[in-house]
């Protein structure tokens, strides 16, 4: 190809530079902006009128004596991220794996119909799940006391019970999208690997073992790590939910946290230093978990 | 030997089928909820029966969000956000991910690595200095703010994600066409554009998705209530969850079954479409 005409080059920048003006406008304008506004005292009574004041937003995030405070959000929302993967992980690849059996019929249909928690809108999963939650008349409770005989649960309306229902939801609408990616790492596993074992007669486990799991891992690792990413920075669920943090607050993730504080409470400048440093945590586990889990693979291999 | 092999094959088809049977009720049964209290007259909102279609069930609740609220001003106005949004993240993000798949320019390491660290940016991130903007531009309480909101969320995936598919498109293919005659806008628009075909589907389904349902944004910008888009108009009838819980599930019903439509018929290749771009790169 002739690379070096005025043409060529012209048609390059005709390319190149809408691609800079969109990473200008939503990375890098959005981010430096963030960065100064959380150096200030912005909020809504200095939209227009506001100064640099420092660190003093950073050093709020740590220190502020709120109800609750930072540390506590952030120990909540570890929880929240650990338990949600974890019963994501489990419930998707274990699906994966019945559904994958040579023997069962109708897979289209499961698959379809186990999917479907990923398909309905965020939105309605939530709103849907705070109706269900309901203490008279939600299903749950109608499930317990009419089906099983147990007494109803107060759900939304304590901490404790309040953050066990938004992870219900959220274990809900996850798990099909961690089963459609093992599946479709499982169906890339060559048959003759399990007919080698077979004739070796290697037990049930020793094939998951020593087969499936180090051969989805690869496709697994990346999921994961985009679930985790996910998780930690969902907003609807938590939000929607608990309406706002209910009870008084105490239902709160970092993300939700942040963001009642920045547009509900209008303080923008606390609202941008809690964000970087939210950042900065996802920022620090990726790398951390990339870097491990290509050390471990290493050692597989 | 081969009998017991036999009877322990029965016995882990049996479960499976169980265990598949118990996770589609789960998936399920949320899903039917939404669909029977929108069945629901208006005398029986709030009962205690569990049952899938209730009593007297009508179809009244559906003839209401038509008649007696401006639902139908909320579905165009949605449709509307969602289209422009759409067409925004295809246009731009084909021609994007295109310039970062084939040429090399300073920047362009520091470019692709910034987008996907816009994954792990807090909602807040993004909305809190562009509200600012918005604000400052006097773009509350319009369109255009919020279609410039989802553009800037929806984008930073599409690209990547066309990227990743532009990748596994050798460049023979551009060579080809230019020494047939192209030029090479051609050579991009007529062979390439046309094989990138379920990348850009995925592109616009998840720009779609990105508006269609989104309402903590739209919250803070859409002000008037001739203006909301459907997430808005279906949290305001959940809190009032006693009078108007029929007309939230007769909405949701209504918002939900095309997006499930879509998302079924093209999940084979939203999940392709993810793996390339996470793996790739």
């Amino acid at each position: 190809m002739n690379t070096n005409t005025l043409r060529h080059r012209l048609y390059v920048f005709v390319l190149v530079v809408p691609a800079f003006i969109v990473l200008f406008g939503v990375v890098i304008y959005p981010f430096f902006y963030n960065v100064v506004i959380s150096l200030s005292n912005m909020n809504l009574r200095h939209i227009r009128d506001w100064r640099i004041v420092g660190l003093d937003q950073y050093v709020k995030v740590f220190t502020e004596p709120s109800q609750p405070d930072f540390y506590a959000v952030f120990l909540k929302t570890v929880i929240w991220t650990v338990v949600n993967l974890l019963f994501h992980v489990v419930i998707g690849v274990f699906l994966a794996l019945v559904l994958n059996q040579k023997e069962i019929r109708g897979k289209a249909i499961f698959r379809a119909i186990l999917i479907l928690p990923w398909a309905v809108p965020q939105l309605i999963v939530a709103l849907t799940w705070r109706g269900m939650f309901n203490y008279e008349y939600g299903a749950i409770n109608l499930i317990l006391t009419q089906w099983f005989g147990l007494p109803a649960v107060q759900w939304l309306k304590q901490p404790l019970e309040a953050f066990i229902a938004v992870i219900i939801a959220n274990v809900w609408l996850g798990f099909p999208f961690m089963m459609v990616i093992a599946l479709g790492a499982l169906q890339s596993i060559p048959q003759e690997l399990y007919e080698a074992a077979d004739i070796d007669g290697a037990s049930w486990y020793h094939k998951l073992k020593n087969i499936t799991i180090p051969l989805i891992r690869p496709v697994m690792v990346p999921a994961i790590t985009l679930g985790t990413i996910w998780t930690f920075n969902n907003l609807n669920i938590v939000w929607l939910v608990s309406n706002a943090g209910e009870p008084s607050d105490q239902t709160h993730l970092l993300v939700s946290f942040v963001y009642k504080a920045a547009f509900n409470f209008y303080r923008y400048g606390y609202g941008a230093a809690l964000s970087i440093v939210i950042f900065f945590i996802l920022l620090a586990f990726s790398l951390v978990f990339m870097r491990s889990s290509k050390a471990t693979e290493n050692v597989y291999s | 030997m081969i009998r017991n092999k036999h009877k322990t094959s029965a016995v882990r088809i049996t479960l499976s089928y169980l265990v598949l049977g118990f996770f589609v009720l789960v998936a399920l049964f949320p899903v039917l909820q939404i669909f029977t209290v929108s069945l629901r007259p208006a005398d029986r909102l709030l009962s205690t029966s569990l049952e899938i279609i209730p009593k007297n069930a009508s179809l009244d609740n559906y003839v209401a969000l038509f008649t007696e609220r401006p639902f139908f001003l909320w579905l165009m106005n949605s449709t509307f956000v969602a289209l422009v949004v759409t067409v925004t993240g295809v246009a731009l993000a084909s021609t994007c991910g295109y310039a970062f798949s084939r040429y090399h320019f300073i920047g362009k390491k520091f470019g692709l690595l910034s987008l996907l660290v816009t994954q792990m940016f807090p909602a807040t991130m993004l909305l809190l200095p562009m509200y600012i903007m918005l604000v400052m531009l006097h773009l509350i309480n319009t369109y255009i703010g919020i279609v410039v909101m989802y553009s800037a969320t929806a984008l930073p995936f599409c690209i990547w994600q066309m990227k990743g598919y532009y990748d596994t498109i050798p460049t023979s293919l551009e060579e080809a066409g230019t020494i047939d005659g192209c030029n090479q806008f051609q050579a991009f628009f007529k062979i390439i554009l046309p094989l990138a075909a379920p990348a850009l589907v995925i592109t616009a389904l998840f720009s779609f998705m990105a508006s269609w349902t989104e309402y903590v944004v739209a919250a803070q910008i859409l002000q008037d209530t001739e203006m909301w888009t459907l997430p808005l108009g279906l949290k305001s009838f959940e809190s009032n969850m006693g009078s108007e819980w029929g007309l939230y599930g007769a909405a949701s019903v209504i918002v939900t079954i095309p997006v499930v439509i879509l998302f079924l018929s093209l999940s084979r290749w939203l999940v392709s479409g993810l793996t390339l771009g996470s793996v790739k790169g």
